[in-house]
């Protein structure tokens, strides 16, 4: 099994497993949101289920995840609760923010997913401060921040990939080059064809990956995050991936007003959880039958969660002003 | 009595509580070797470490937003900003009011961000001119994001009990420096101006709470609201009108996130006179929002239309001629108590 690194008959199961979790999951969530039941935006992660798996394989439970506005797929490999998400995107009160935040806005602490943010490039400084607090207090904890290759174009990648690199922060930066910052390809506003190459800039180890093998991802990031726990600093990791639906739910033709049919079929025919599927198969590693199984069980898993979210109450309107600040004892007479 | 500066006590602060919190970090613009721009964190490196007061690059969207990471993290991050008026600069505000103000409220209350922003800001006249982009008062814009709490205090003492509390509790906090309350020990002309500058600040630990206004004066005849600097200011306005028999009551909300209307609602009340005097911008500004809350919780007793005193629409000129027509000064504020009174 040299192919598959270190990684155990299980564990490789596991990620096939998660793989789907989250493929299965993005096409429900596509599905409910073209019957109208989900009152927001949603960004699929359909395609780069290998970049999530393959990083988050390498993580404990205790370490930290910075996600996007693309984040389901990070939740999820990080062992979110399909349910809690579900009903996030539906706005409903059993959502992991309670309905407050949608898609763009879910966080779990108790399992290191710190937040998806809506704002590209907004969470690579808080990606190092997340290192810092893991310097500061000697935790140990490493952080993976993921972001796109539109948001190696803001400000903040510069200043927090300068300043992880400058303080040696615990923090490996992915960066899932999609190719699109939503319709313009990235040729267009950036004259490196590699994001990994910025890494030079900054004095740390630059490494670009086959995003569509999840082998490969885990390999490249597993050696950033020994890097990382040995206080060696930040890695800058780019995994070249693509996504298979467009932008956001809604964006016409799937992404195919500004891709052509032959970019997307090409790159559909790399499906990463196709090409794994078969590579467990023809290995011997797992048989049809157990894959088969675990299609049959994720599937159900995500019809459940559909099914729970859809049944959940809305928060009720009386709760519009909690949570804006902390209860505490600071408060005067005003308002 | 124990007469420090505002800067001292701010140092102070930050010292006492980091000996008693070790999640409490402090990073920015040369606030570690150097001590601060103004002092504020003067020898905070070499007592706490390399580690726990840290200089930035100069990385403002950076220092925000680690401090933001850090907190969600566990940690009490005070982050310097050496001026506010970089708040606008590289990505820090985004920082702020997308990401620090926001994260309690759409994560469903999942996450405290118990950061503090310090930030310096108002004119130096007539030390030092600032100019366009180091002399500007912002604190309204923060007041106009959900979510983050605004101190602006007016005095070492003030600032030490503020600063405590800020340090102790669960939310964000910008907390508001006036540049010209640096300045008190250092420039003897200064302090001689306006003596309530320094005051007694016990070495003890003490905590104040927020929205809790103070009556600098009691006084019977006009209600007048000021902010920071501008309480000083009208303090040395109240002793010239006190000649002429007329008593100010001087109400100085030290936090304008909570504010508490109440106070300034019952001093109303007695007076049903009101004037509003703060460094910011008329327009949008602090004093809008005051006099807008009077308005409708109070009208019934206001007597006359309540005056705004404000700075000018204007970006801060450089020239000293200008920069004091740009901000309220005491003749001002004497003349628009004696005008809405009618003496």
């Amino acid at each position: 099994m040299a192919e598959f690194a270190d990684l155990s008959k299980n564990q490789l199961a596991e990620m096939l497993s998660t793989m789907l979790r989250i493929r299965k999951f993005e096409e429900k969530a596509g599905e409910l949101f073209s019957q109208g039941l989900i009152p927001g935006l949603i960004h699929l992660y359909i395609g780069e289920e290998a970049v999530a798996v393959g990083v988050c394989e390498n993580l404990k439970q205790s370490d930290y995840v910075v996600s996007t506005h693309r984040g389901h797929g990070h939740c999820i490999a990080k062992g979110g609760d399909t349910k809690k998400m579900m009903a996030e995107l539906l706005g409903k009160a059993t959502g992991y923010s309670k309905g407050r935040g949608g898609s763009m806005h879910m966080i779990a602490p108790e399992i290191g997913v710190m937040g998806c943010s809506g704002i590209v490039g907004a969470g690579i400084p808080i990606a190092a401060g997340l290192g810092l607090s893991s310097d500061v207090k000697k935790s140990g904890r490493i952080v993976a921040c993921f972001f796109g290759d539109g948001a190696s174009n803001t400000g903040t990648f510069h200043e927090g990939l300068n300043l992880a690199a400058a303080w040696k922060l615990p923090v490996v930066f992915v960066c899932e080059n999609n190719l699109y910052a939503i319709s313009v390809p990235m040729k267009k506003t950036t004259t490196i064809e590699h994001v990994a190459d910025r890494a030079a800039a900054y004095g740390i180890l630059g490494i670009i990956v086959d995003g569509m093998d999840v082998i490969s991802v885990y390999n490249v990031f597993r050696e950033a995050a020994e890097r990382a726990r040995a206080g060696k600093g930040p890695t800058l990791m780019e995994c070249k991936t693509y996504r298979f639906r467009g932008h956001f739910e809604g964006d016409p033709r799937g992404g195919g007003v500004y891709r052509s049919e032959a970019e997307m079929t090409e790159w559909k025919n790399k499906c990463p959880i196709r090409s794994f599927r078969t590579k467990l198969i023809d290995s011997e590693t797992l048989t049809e039958e157990e894959v088969q199984e675990i299609e049959r069980r994720i599937i159900e898993e995500i019809e459940e969660a559909a099914e729970f979210a859809q049944n959940s109450p809305y928060p009720p309107a009386s709760e519009v002003s909690n949570d804006v600040f902390a209860l505490d004892q600071q408060e005067g007479t005003g308002k | 009595m124990r007469a420090i500066d505002f800067s001292a006590a701010i140092n102070e602060t930050l010292r006492q509580e980091m000996a008693r919190d070790e999640n409490i970090v402090v990073f920015g613009e040369d606030v570690g070797f150097f001590g601060g721009l103004f002092g504020c964190t003067k020898n905070l490196q070499k007592e706490f470490g390399e580690s726990r007061v840290r200089d930035t690059p100069i990385s403002e969207g950076a220092i925000i937003g680690a401090a933001v990471g850090a907190a969600l993290g566990g940690l009490r991050p005070v982050a310097e900003l050496q001026f506010i008026d970089f708040v606008g600069c590289n990505g820090a505000m985004d920082q702020i009011f997308n990401q620090m103000a926001k994260m309690r409220y759409m994560f469903g209350g999942a996450v405290s961000v118990p950061v503090i922003v310090r930030a310096p800001c108002g004119s130096r006249y007539p030390i030092a001119g600032g100019a366009a982009q180091h002399s500007q008062n912002l604190e309204a814009w923060f007041m106009h994001v959900p979510g983050l709490k605004v101190v602006t205090p007016s005095n070492p003492y003030d600032a030490k009990g503020l600063l405590t509390t800020a340090l102790r509790g669960d939310d964000p906090v910008f907390f508001i420096e006036h540049k010209l309350l640096y300045y008190a020990q250092r420039m003897p002309s200064l302090r001689e101006k306006y003596p309530t500058l320094l005051c007694d600040v016990p070495e003890t630990v003490y905590t104040m709470s927020f929205g809790h206004a103070n009556i600098v004066k009691v006084g019977r005849d006009v209600t007048v609201v000021a902010t920071m600097m501008m309480v000083h200011k009208c303090v040395k306005a109240a002793e010239e009108l006190s000649k002429l028999g007329i008593e100010l009551e001087i109400i100085d909300p030290r936090t304008l996130i909570p504010l508490d209307a109440r106070t300034i609602l019952d001093s109303v009340k007695k007076t049903g006179r009101v004037v509003i005097v703060s460094e910011d911008c008329r327009t949008g500004g602090v004093a809008a929002e005051i006099a807008a809350t009077i308005v409708e919780e109070g009208f019934d007793h206001l007597e006359g239309p309540i005056r705004r005193l404000s700075g000018l629409d204007v970006p801060t000129p450089y020239s000293p001629s200008l920069e004091r027509a740009a901000i309220p000064q005491e003749e001002d504020i004497i003349k628009a108590v004696r005008e809405i009174i009618g003496s």
